[in-house]
């Protein structure tokens, strides 16, 4: 276990020594101290290594993750695993706006409430919510899983494409073009999967789905007069 | 951006620490705006006003303020210097008269109240917190501000705190896009903002809510009705502390509480050194929700 102290250490030290790792590094348990709030921690990491913050984080925590594991012992301010393209990001408290957002792949876990913003313009990512999600959540998603057990706020899925939403909760209201659809099941199966590897206590059954009502983004004949 | 702090205390025994607490936690938000900065702090209450006047030039503004004033007012005044700022007792009926002799020499009214005193000035935190001795400050609550100018010039009136009204005070991160069709309807009302600034129309949308007989958590609820544009906003009054983000709550926030205070930040960080912080309920304020404490 390699232990980094924030009190001690440079951001830029730390984050440059986790960047280092290679894929066949030895060091493979990272301790993260006294975070209390730093921005940009654990970014751009691109090894299987697994980084514990043991506290609060601030913005853009493990952004752009590939491969690696980052368990924040706390909340995560705005931007966590912003454009992750692999690995795992899980959240013991809270996170702030725009968790998960453009995020490429990999499963991120947030076992507090995610506010506003979750899972914006998502393409591929799986985001997992053990609480609930604020509004404009799944803006633009293109693709990927956003799962909520709790509820989700005013104007999900907004303009959304590809993306799927299951929330067990209640919905406040429905953004354009989203629509709640059929669970069929092969959701129930991806759900499953999801729940399992996200050790969330939940049965896939009791949620809804929603997705694109597909009448945004495609082109519609009657419309070819206005190009 | 802007980084906004605010505390309120609950305990007694933390009073001598305000100044001392607010300074840390508004240090830490330096770099979300490094144009100018400031504090109001309730502190003990003065028998009659305090009223707290700004010159860039205190050397000779200040000589003998204190002796002109009494003379003009024919009452008892006693005067605080600290930099550029002085702070003037002066009696509870006095406030009018004051204000006036205060502008006929051209010097600045930053706020007046029996509690709240205000400080502020171009610079980085630590620079205008050192200035003014804000570490030695006690009082029951306070708010500060960094500024990353936007939306008027970077000058100590374009600074926040922002106050229109007795003992009250407003900072804001955001920017208001329907602050000069407001400002005409409050000119009309009497509530005249005193420069170009958004965040001062605010201010005195607050105030004329609160003299027309609302309670804290309603003027804070008018905001958002009335005011268009992004908004956290974190406001004091005598007795009283108040949060309140625009429905699109794009600004950041996160607030603490324990037995001891209440606590507002624009970010964690702000947070992070304050004791007892690992047991706190820590929380991102709601969109368009009002959140307020009296005593």
């Amino acid at each position: 276990m390699q232990t980094i102290d924030l009190a001690t250490t440079p951001l830029r030290e730390l984050n440059a020594a986790l960047q280092a790792q290679a894929a066949t590094t030895n060091q493979t348990e990272w301790l993260i101290e006294n975070p209390k709030g730093a921005h940009a921690i654990a970014v751009g990491l691109d090894a299987p290594i697994e980084v514990t913050v043991n506290g609060p984080t601030g913005y853009y925590c493990a952004g752009m993750n590939k491969q690696a594991t980052v368990h924040v012992k706390g909340s995560a301010g705005p931007g966590v695993a912003e454009n992750m393209m692999s690995g795992t990001v899980v959240i013991d408290g809270d996170a702030s706006q725009y968790a998960g957002a453009t995020g490429h792949g990999g499963l991120l876990v947030i076992k507090g409430n995610a506010s506003s913003r979750c899972g914006i313009s998502m393409k591929g990512i799986d985001i997992v919510v053990y609480g609930n999600i604020g509004h404009m959540s799944a803006f633009m998603a293109q693709t990927g899983n956003l799962v909520v057990l709790g509820d989700a706020g005013a104007n999900l899925g907004d303009s959304l494409y590809e993306a799927r939403l299951f929330v067990r909760g209640s919905v406040k209201s429905l953004g354009s073009d989203c629509v709640e659809k059929e669970m069929r099941p092969e959701h129930i199966a991806i759900l499953k999967d999801l729940l399992e590897r996200s050790g969330a206590d939940a049965k896939p059954e009791d949620f809804k789905r929603y997705g694109s009502a597909r009448t945004l983004y495609n082109f519609h004949v009657d419309h070819a007069g206005e190009y | 951006m802007c980084g906004i702090v605010g505390l309120f205390l609950k305990k007694e025994a933390l009073r001598p620490q305000l100044g001392n607490m607010l300074t840390d936690m508004l240090i830490t938000m330096t770099d979300r705006g490094p144009d100018s900065a400031g504090i109001a702090i309730y502190g003990d209450e003065a028998e009659g006003l305090k009223m707290t006047v700004q010159s860039d030039t205190p050397q000779t503004e200040f000589d003998g303020l204190d002796g002109a004033l009494e003379a003009a007012l024919g009452r008892k005044v006693t005067m605080k210097v600290v930099d550029t700022h002085a702070v003037l007792t002066i009696p509870d009926d006095a406030e009018d008269d004051a204000r006036a002799f205060m502008k006929a020499r051209g010097l600045r009214v930053m706020g007046v109240g029996s509690a709240m005193e205000i400080f502020k000035e171009i610079g980085l935190p630590k620079d205008v917190a050192a200035r003014f001795g804000i570490r030695q400050m006690s009082g029951s609550h306070g708010i500060g501000h960094t500024r990353m100018a936007t939306e008027s010039a970077v000058t100590t009136m374009g600074a926040h705190p922002f106050s229109t009204g007795d003992d009250q005070c407003l900072v804001h991160n955001g920017s208001l896009s329907n602050h000069n069709q407001m400002r005409r309807v409050l000119t009309q009302k009497g509530f005249a903002p005193q420069t170009q600034n958004d965040t001062e129309v605010a201010a005195c949308y607050i105030s004329s809510r609160l003299a027309e007989g609302a309670n804290l958590g309603e003027a804070l609820e008018g905001t958002l009705d009335d005011l268009d544009g992004f908004f956290t906003f974190v406001v004091g009054t005598k007795n009283g502390f108040g949060v309140v983000r625009d429905p699109i709550a794009c600004k950041p926030a996160v607030m603490a509480e324990t037995e001891d205070y209440v606590a507002f930040g624009s970010e964690y960080r702000a947070l992070a050194n304050l004791p007892g912080i690992e047991a706190a309920r820590v929380w991102e304020p709601e969109p368009a929700t009002v959140y307020f404490w009296e005593r």
